[in-house]
C-alpha cells in the first residue's frame, strides 16, 4: 500500500501530539527534579541553575532507601509466586479438561474487576487481627491475588498456541507430565512469562492504595507510599525537588525492566516446531 | 523390538462417540503394518493407543508379550513420528535427539555416539547444531526419526509423517523409510491416508473404516481380492469402476453387456441368497483397447461400444474416460463413503456412469470418438450392494 505525503503528515501528526502528552510531564518531573530550590517555582522548562541536591538529599536519610528496599524486595517476591502459580494454572486452563474450569476462569476474571478500593477497609482488619498488618506479607499476599488473573489470562493465551503435539512427543520421549511442563512447555511460553512478570511487577511497584493502606512504618513501606510522607526541609518548605527525584529514581527500575525483557519478547520462538 | 498384538481393542470417547470398535490384529517383531483409511477412520486412534497417548477403553494390547493397557507411554518403550514432527523448537538438532536419552539418564558419552550415528545414517551430521526453524521440510522430517532411531525402540509409530511434504519430497522419503525400516529390522506401525504409500510401504496393510478393520492381508491380496466394495473402492489408483449389474438366466446384464457366471459366484449367490441386482467392480487395466486384444483373448471378456470423452495420455499408459448410459442405478452406503472421502461427490458425476480404463500406450482412441473397448471378465469383481461383500472370493 502507497502512502501518499499528506497520510504520511496526518498520522505522523497524531503520533507526535500522543509521544508529547506522555513525554513532557515525565520530562517536567526530570527537569524539577534537577532544580535547585531558589528556581523551583520559576515555571522555566529547563533548570537554569542544575543541582543534584534533591538526589542527594533523598538519599541521604533512611526513609527512601528503606522504601526502595521494600518496593524491589515486595515486588520481586509477588512477581515470582503469581508468575510460577499463574503459569501452572494457565497451562490447566489451557489443556486439561476439568470440572469446575469455566468458574474457575470467571472468578479469576472477576478479581481482576473487583474495585480494590473496596478490599482495603476489610483487608485492614484481617491483617491487623492475623499480625500480618505492616510487613512484607500484608503487601505480597494481595499483590499475588491481584497479579494471579492477569498472568492465567496473558499465559494461558501463550499455551494454548503451543502445539499439543509437542507434548505428546515429550511424554513418547519417556517425559513425566512435570518434566513436558518444566523442559518443554515453560520454556517455549517463555516470552509470555516474560510479559506477565513485567506486568506483574508494574502493577506491583505502582501500587499507592495497598501500599499506603496496610502500612505504617518504614518496615514495609514501598516508595509511591513513602513518597507522600516526604517533608521539606522547614514547615514552610514544600518537598517538590524531592518528590521529583524519588520519581525519576523508581522509574529507572521500570525502564531497565521492560528493555531487559523486551529482547526476550521476541515472537516467533515456536517458529520451526511444526512444518511452517 | 518385539510383536504388538491388539486384542478387541476398542476406543469410546467420553462423549459416546465410538472411534475404534473390537479391533484386533499381530504385528510380528520386525514387520512393517500399515494402518489406512479415509479421516475419521480410526487408524490414528488405534496409533495412539498403541503409543499410549489415548486409554484403551476396553480390550488388551500386548507389547513384547507385555499386557501395556494400564502403562504410561514413557514405560512402554516405543518411539512415535508425528504428523507434525513435533521437534522442540528451542533446542538443536542434537538436543532434539538427545532429549528422550538425557530424560532416561544415559551417560553422555553413550548419548552422543548415539546421536552421531545416527546422525550419519540420516544425513544430519552438519545439521547438529541447528534449531528446526532453519532446516527445510525434508530435514526436520528427518530429525524426527532420528529422535526415534536413537532410543532403539520396541516399536516405532508414525502418524503420517510424510503427508506434510511436497510430492517429490514424499516419493524420496517413502524410500528412505522403507530402507531405514529394513535396515533396522523394528517393528513399524505406520498410519497413513494415502493408498500408495500403503500399498509401496507395508508388509501388510490394515485397512479401517468407521472403527471397523475392513481387511488385514499383504498389499498384493487386497489389491486382487479386496473383501468389500470399501477396500476395492479404496485400494488402487485410479479406483476401481463399479457398475450396477441384474442378475439374469445365468449371467450378468451390465452397461458393457452380458458376462457369464462363474459357478464360484454362482454358489456363492445362492448361499448368500442376494437380491438380482449387483454391483461389478472393474479396475481400470482390466479395460483394454478391442483393437489391441489377442483374439484367444477375446472370448474372455466382453466387446463393447463407449464414447471417450476424455483421453489424458501419460507415457507409459493411457486413461480414457468415458460414460456409460444406464438406467440401472444401484446405491451402496460404502460408495457414498469413498465418494465423499476422493471429493468425488463434490464433483458430480452428471448423468450416466463414469468410468475410467487404463490402455495401452498403443491404442489409438480418440476424445469424442465412438470406440470399442474390451473388459477383461476374468478379473470382474461381483459385490453385494448391500452388505458390501465381495461374492467372487471364495471363503
Amino acid at each position: 500500500m502507497a502512502t501518499t505525503g499528506k497520510q504520511k503528515a496526518t498520522w505522523g501528526t497524531a503520533n507526535t501530539v500522543a509521544i508529547l502528552l506522555a513525554i513532557i510531564p515525565v520530562l517536567w518531573i526530570v527537569s524539577l527534579s534537577f532544580k535547585d530550590a531558589s528556581t523551583l517555582t520559576d515555571a522555566t522548562f529547563w533548570p537554569k541553575k542544575w543541582t543534584l541536591e534533591n538526589y542527594r538529599g533523598i538519599f541521604a536519610t533512611s526513609e527512601f532507601t528503606h522504601a526502595l528496599i521494600n518496593s524491589i524486595g515486595i515486588g520481586l517476591i509477588s512477581t515470582v509466586i503469581a508468575v510460577v502459580l499463574a503459569s501452572m494454572a494457565a497451562y490447566a486452563v489451557a489443556r486439561l479438561r476439568f470440572p469446575g474450569k469455566s468458574v474457575l476462569i470467571g472468578m479469576s476474571l472477576l478479581i481482576a474487576m473487583f474495585p480494590a478500593i473496596s478490599l482495603v477497609t476489610p483487608l485492614f482488619g484481617i491483617e491487623r487481627t492475623l499480625g500480618l498488618f505492616d510487613t512484607w506479607l500484608a503487601l505480597i499476599i494481595p499483590y499475588v491475588a491481584f497479579g494471579l488473573p492477569l498472568g492465567v489470562y496473558t499465559l494461558s493465551a501463550f499455551f494454548r498456541e503451543i502445539p499439543w503435539e509437542l507434548e505428546k512427543a515429550a511424554k513418547m520421549d519417556g517425559a513425566t507430565p512435570f518434566q513436558a511442563f518444566t523442559k518443554v512447555i515453560a520454556p517455549l511460553a517463555a516470552p509470555g512469562m516474560f510479559t506477565t512478570a513485567i506486568l506483574v511487577f508494574i502493577f506491583c511497584w505502582n501500587d499507592f492504595l495497598f501500599a499506603i493502606s496496610l502500612t505504617s512504618t518504614t518496615r514495609a513501606r514501598t516508595v509511591p507510599a513513602a513518597i507522600g510522607f516526604f517533608t521539606g526541609s522547614s514547615q514552610f518548605e514544600q518537598p517538590t525537588g524531592s518528590i521529583c527525584a524519588a520519581s525519576v529514581i523508581i522509574t529507572i527500575p521500570i525502564i531497565v525492566f521492560v528493555l531487559f525483557f523486551q529482547r526476550r519478547i521476541v515472537a516467533g520462538l515456536t517458529s520451526g516446531a511444526v512444518k511452517g | 523390538m518385539a510383536e504388538i498384538v491388539l486384542n478387541d481393542v476398542t476406543k469410546r470417547f467420553p462423549d459416546g462417540a465410538l472411534a475404534v470398535d473390537r479391533v484386533s490384529m499381530e504385528i510380528a517383531d520386525g514387520e512393517f503394518m500399515i494402518l489406512v483409511g479415509p479421516s475419521g477412520c480410526g487408524k490414528s486412534t488405534t496409533l495412539n493407543m498403541i503409543a499410549g497417548l489415548e486409554d484403551i477403553s476396553s480390550g488388551e494390547l500386548r507389547i513384547g508379550g507385555t499386557v501395556v493397557n494400564n502403562m504410561a507411554p514413557k514405560d512402554r518403550d516405543i518411539a512415535m513420528v508425528f504428523q507434525s514432527y513435533a521437534l522442540y523448537p528451542h533446542m538443536t538438532v542434537r538436543e532434539n535427539m538427545a532429549f528422550a536419552l538425557k530424560l532416561a539418564k544415559v551417560p553422555q558419552q553413550t548419548i552422543d555416539q548415539k546421536v552421531e550415528e545416527a546422525a550419519r545414517v540420516l544425513d544430519l551430521t552438519q545439521h547438529l547444531q541447528r534449531k528446526p526453524a532453519n532446516l527445510s521440510g525434508g530435514q526436520r522430517q528427518r530429525v524426527a526419526m532420528g529422535r526415534c532411531i536413537v532410543r532403539d525402540p520396541k516399536a516405532f509409530l508414525m502418524d503420517e509423517p510424510l503427508s506434510n511434504l511436497d510430492a517429490k519430497l514424499r516419493v524420496q522419503m517413502r524410500t528412505e523409510v522403507a530402507r531405514l525400516q529394513r535396515r533396522l529390522g523394528t517393528t513399524m506401525v505406520y498410519v497413513t491416508h494415502d493408498q500408495t504409500e500403503a500399498m509401496t510401504l507395508g508388509d501388510r496393510v490394515a485397512v479401517m473404516r468407521s472403527g471397523l478393520l475392513q481387511q488385514l492381508d499383504s498389499p498384493a491380496e487386497l489389491y486382487a481380492h479386496p473383501v468389500n466394495l470399501f477396500v476395492a473402492g479404496f485400494i488402487g489408483s485410479p479406483a476401481m469402476n463399479f457398475l450396477p449389474a441384474k442378475l439374469e438366466e445365468g449371467c450378468l446384464r451390465t452397461a458393457i453387456g452380458d458376462i457369464p457366471v462363474t459357478d464360484q459366484l454362482r454358489q456363492n449367490l445362492e448361499s448368500k441368497k442376494v437380491e438380482r441386482e449387483v454391483l461389478l467392480g472393474v479396475r481400470p487395466e482390466n479395460f483394454e483397447d478391442a483393437a489391441l486384444v489377442s483374439p484367444e483373448n477375446k472370448p474372455r471378456g466382453v466387446t463393447f461400444r463407449a464414447s471417450v470423452d476424455v483421453v489424458e495420455s501419460m507415457g507409459s499408459d493411457i486413461f480414457a474416460y468415458f460414460t456409460l448410459g444406464t438406467e440401472q442405478t444401484v446405491t451402496s452406503a460404502e460408495l457414498d463413503e469413498l465418494a465423499k472421502d476422493s471429493g468425488r461427490a463434490e464433483v458430480g458425476g452428471g448423468d450416466g456412469l463414469q468410468v475410467v480404463a487404463r490402455l495401452d500406450p498403443a491404442s489409438t482412441v480418440k476424445e469424442g470418438t465412438d470406440s470399442e473397448l474390451w473388459a477383461d471378465a476374468r478379473s470382474i469383481h461381483v459385490f453385494d450392494p448391500a452388505s458390501g461383500e465381495n461374492l467372487a472370493l471364495a471363503r
